[in-house]
């Protein structure tokens, strides 16, 4: 039994096909040295090193990169788009954290 | 509480922010989303085998490189579009298996034959150069995988169209023999290349919506229009005609007037009854279950590899 496929494999019986699922990584890359590594896309792989490969060939074809990383989509811990409000509220009452909030006399350099 | 979650989703599409994978939308436009962005990344897949097929022919070892790359791209930007769609809660296999069962559709352009080198020039030039036309406002896209998707699509889209354009250009420049193998190439693929942007407007039903969701920014029409207009000034550098003896400039119009598509042979391509509609499909199905053993292979390697690190731990 093929853990690939699942049922019928002649292609009369593609429709009774049901393909296995294999892991899905979130691939991020390191554009340059000095910048950090950006979210890219995802893909899907058995393991981390044919993931890396796998990322190799599909993110970084036309030197996009010089690092990679890869993290199973399943590890991700988010916070909840529905509590977006609230759990982000604390920061909008708080003005005083940026520079711009202080009032600084107009002949005072560097500062 | 759905007015309320509907009318946030209605706010963030008017206000043109970005709808993203875990916030709430209607079950609707999920499911256009799916469908199209599916489409889509079928499309990309079985592109490639009427370019594959010219890969062991290629005219010379740089024309041979420049082939496989080009492949080779058009299968990442099916791995980004099937990502995409993940975000939307399929699976990558679901969509592959409703493709090869049929149930979902690829573009109907990819149902043409390749008989000559001079396709892969006319692919390049006409069938990626309606492709960017299509997706380059699908960047804007107001779900943002798709948008981010396509930006990366078009990047790389814009290689295709110049080396097809180059192809032709050297065929068209060629021999008597070469320039009419380029011609006939260009004859068979313009009017197909028409009907990738779908049907008219007044009968494009689901276009209104898709719009009105910003899925979609111009209309079937408009985007037919821009191509046109586009090519006819890079036939006359190419040196070819475009087989349609109605295409004048409008000066009132400022566009190029054009003959009547035969909407007739598309609903028949899309039918399956094009010329290559069963060669593509029974390709594609017997490259997947073909390519079971490999999918099988590296899970086993894979679990193995689990297998052995998780003993030599304990």
């Amino acid at each position: 039994m093929s853990s690939g496929t699942v049922g019928g494999t002649s292609p009369a019986g593609a429709e009774q096909t049901r393909t296995a699922p294999t892991t899905l990584w979130e691939v991020f890359v390191r554009s340059k040295r000095g910048l950090s590594h950006n979210h890219v896309g995802s893909l899907h792989a058995p393991d981390a090193e044919m993931a890396l490969r796998n990322a190799r060939d599909v993110y970084t074809r036309r030197q996009e990169g010089v690092s990679i990383w890869v993290v199973p989509a399943s590890e991700i811990v988010a916070s909840s788009p529905d509590e977006k409000d609230s759990f982000f509220d604390p920061a909008a009452d708080k003005v005083y954290r940026h520079p711009t909030f202080y009032d600084i006399p107009a002949e005072v350099q560097h500062l | 509480m759905t007015a309320e979650l509907e009318a946030d989703f209605q706010r963030t599409i008017d206000e043109d922010l970005r709808v993203e994978p875990r916030d709430w939308m209607p079950e609707a436009y999920r499911k256009t989303l799916v469908r199209q962005i599916a489409q889509h990344a079928h499309s990309e897949i079985i592109g490639m085998q009427p370019e594959g097929n010219w890969i062991t022919r290629a005219p010379s070892l740089r024309r041979k490189a420049i082939l496989m790359a080009k492949v080779q791209d058009e299968a990442g930007h099916g791995l980004y579009l099937y990502s995409a769609a993940e975000t939307l809660g399929v699976t990558r296999e679901e969509l592959l298996d409703l493709l090869h069962a049929g149930r979902q559709r690829y573009s109907s352009i990819f149902n043409y034959p390749t008989p000559t080198w001079a396709d892969m020039g006319a692919i390049g030039w006409l069938v990626d150069g309606a492709a960017i036309v299509n997706q380059v406002p699908l960047c804007r896209c107001s779900y943002g995988p798709y948008g981010r998707a396509m930006t990366r699509i078009c990047k790389e889209e814009s290689f295709h169209q110049r080396q097809g354009f180059e192809i032709l250009l050297h065929l068209s420049k060629g021999t008597a023999e070469q320039h009419a193998m380029a011609q006939d190439a260009v004859d068979r693929w313009w009017w197909p290349s028409l009907m990738m942007f779908g049907p008219p407007d007044d009968e494009s039903p689901n276009s209104a919506q898709s719009m009105a969701w910003k899925i979609k920014r111009h209309s079937n029409d408009e985007l037919r229009q821009k191509f046109v207009d586009m090519s006819v000034p890079q036939a006359e550098v190419l040196g070819l005609s475009l087989p349609d003896p109605d295409l004048t400039w409008n000066e009132a119009r400022g566009h190029y007037d054009f003959g009547a598509i035969d909407w007739t042979e598309f609903q028949e391509v899309l039918r399956g009854n094009g010329p290559c509609n069963r060669q593509r499909m029974e390709h594609r199905v017997s490259a997947h279950t073909e390519g079971a053993w490999v999918r099988d292979a590296a899970a086993a390697y894979a679990e193995k590899q689990r297998a052995r690190a998780a003993g030599s731990a304990a």
